[in-house]
């Protein structure tokens, strides 16, 4: 895998459980949902900092997120239920209704530093 | 201010029944017993309310119902979809109107545990009611699943951390063991973390089954996990007195998706040679469980059902609601209690801003902002009482604690079906 390749997963958080009652368009539930979490070593790896703008991409879209760091493994970034995450997954279900929602490659770039 | 005790929480499968709610007025003002999630359920009650709208422009409730019963009426391939943050009265009422429109009929378990229902259906399951698992579980293992954040109270009222009539000792009688790609929050409850490679469930799984049956694998490891690892997993397995395995989206949602959970109920049936196990779902944003089972015993089926000729046709991939609007098949949606614009791949999504939708819900969503036509409703739970599933499908009573100036889902989709109804026939 290269440098720039990541699974995604995606899941849900007690903030965006909470947030979500507050609203969807709330700055509480837009920020946990487009926040991804990253292994200290990778964001090292990418010359990224807490805060930082990355571009996510996969086969069927892309998302500039802010990136914060987590103790998920190397190699895999986290991501909130919420629009993000429904716009780098795809419409395949294989012929059973589920789409790929876990465990998609994506590929990271730095978008912009922390303001 | 006024008490009301045993009032349900609607927001996940684990429907707590021992909350109290303090109100006064139309407002809530303190909310006992419930998790975070449950307390935001109930104090955000007046937040984001929807507002009755066709095209964006403000008007009544009665000239939405009418509105939607238009579209609803000449549309030739409608799709209702959703009903997880509803009661079962209103789900019934849903059903009735996907019958007599001839509409695809399917719910938010679409892009959650279909997967686990098509499991179930083509091998079986050993399963339980959770009053058993507190009462019994000396082993638990959780796999791909975070109660901790998905649902809080699981692990202190049912499974972790409660004492029961054989686990007098509650916690101290019982191991707990996780199972995930990464640690999450559900870690620190757990006396064991296995982590496993993203997308090899099915082959850790399949390799337990083997290691079971006695074959050596001539393997070190599988998914990650070291070959003595899942021997000692096995080992705890087939010496417990009652294993329960549950199961989230982790399995359902990742490459294999109903393979891999095919694969953890055969295992689950294969242990019970040695020991009792029973394996269960995390079901439930809401009262999705309420809508799978009002669903299959009205048509037989549990989600992606079609009534277009006469009788129900049960195809996933066919008649879900993904497949359904990537093909751009649907030509109206009646969106009920779930936000389905948020939560589908953004292509499937896309198409129900092409098409005329209706969205019934007591709060804005991306849905509603996409929407032809908006129905505020009062929040099935907080505003209209009725019937919801727990996890184990156990039938809970829901109550109403506040008023709302809007009727409820069951009252709206009921004078829905009286206009379609009166249309069809003046049409004839
Ligand atoms: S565990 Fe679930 S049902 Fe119970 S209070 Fe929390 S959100 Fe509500």
């Amino acid at each position: 895998m290269s440098q720039s390749k990541f699974i995604l997963i995606t899941g849900r958080t007690t903030k965006q459980g909470t947030t979500i009652h507050v609203g969807k368009e709330s700055p509480e539930f837009v920020e946990e949902t487009s926040t991804v979490e990253m292994n200290e070593a990778d964001m090292k790896r990418k010359n990224l900092q807490d805060g930082d703008l990355i571009l996510v991409k996969s086969e069927y879209g892309r998302a500039i997120l802010k990136c914060k760091k987590s103790d998920i493994p190397e190699g895999l970034i986290f991501l909130a239920y919420g629009l993000p995450v429904s716009s780098l997954i795809g419409t395949d279900t294989q012929s059973i209704g589920m789409p790929d929602s876990k465990g998609l490659e994506v590929e990271i770039e730095k978008y912009g530093e922390n303001k | 201010m006024e008490k009301i005790s045993d009032v349900t929480c609607l927001f996940c499968g684990v429907t707590c029944d021992d909350l109290e709610v303090f109100v006064e007025g139309d407002t809530i003002k303190e909310v006992k017993n419930a998790c975070i999630l449950g307390k935001a359920t109930f104090m955000n009650h007046k937040a984001d309310v929807a507002i009755p709208r066709i095209k964006g422009k403000e008007t009544s409730i009665e000239a939405c119902i009418e509105a939607s019963a238009e579209i609803l009426s000449q549309s030739h391939f409608p799709l209702i979809y959703g009903l997880a943050s509803t009661e079962c009265n209103a789900q019934r009422k849903a059903i009735e109107l996907a019958d007599l429109i001839g509409a695809s009929i399917d719910t938010t378990s679409s892009v959650c545990h279909s997967p686990s229902l098509q499991a179930i259906q083509t091998v079986g399951d050993s399963t339980c009611t959770l009053g058993e698992i507190k009462n019994r579980a000396d082993l638990l293992v959780f796999w791909g699943c975070n109660p901790a954040e998905a649902h809080p109270r699981h692990f202190t009222r049912y499974s972790v951390t409660p004492k029961g009539y054989f686990v007098p000792r509650g916690k101290k009688d019982r191991q707990v063991i996780l199972v995930d790609v990464r640690k999450t929050p559900s870690a620190k409850a757990a006396d064991q973390f296995i982590q496993i490679r993203p997308g090899s469930d099915y082959e850790v799984l399949t390799a337990m089954r083997a290691l079971l049956k006695g074959e050596e694998l001539e393997v070190e490891e599988v998914g990650g996990v070291p070959i003595s690892t899942l021997k000692s997993l096995l080992e705890k397995l087939k010496t417990c007195k009652f294993g329960s395995i549950h199961w989230g989206m982790g399995l359902t949602m990742s490459r294999g998706k109903h393979m891999n959970v095919m694969a953890l109920l055969l295992l689950a049936r294969d242990l019970n040679r040695f020991t009792k196990v029973v394996a269960s779902p995390m079901r439930g944003h809401g009262n999705v469980v309420g809508i799978a089972t009002v669903l299959t015993w009205q048509t037989g089926y549990p989600f992606a059902v079609n009534l277009s000729r006469g009788f129900p046709q049960y195809n996933p991939g066919e008649f879900s609601s993904v497949d359904l609007l990537a093909r751009r098949e649907a030509d109206a949606a009646l969106i009920i209690a779930a936000d389905a614009f948020a939560n589908f791949p953004r292509a499937a999504a896309e198409h129900l801003s092409r098409i005329p939708t209706i969205a019934i819900d007591a709060k804005e969503s991306m849905t509603t902002k996409i929407a032809t036509v908006v129905i505020p409703t009062a929040q099935a739970g907080i505003s209209a009482p009725g019937l919801a599933y727990r996890m184990d499908h156990i039938p809970i009573p829901v109550k109403k604690v506040v008023d709302s100036p809007y009727p409820s889902d069951q009252e709206v989709l009921k004078r829905i079906i009286e206009k379609v109804r009166s249309k069809l026939q003046n049409r004839v």
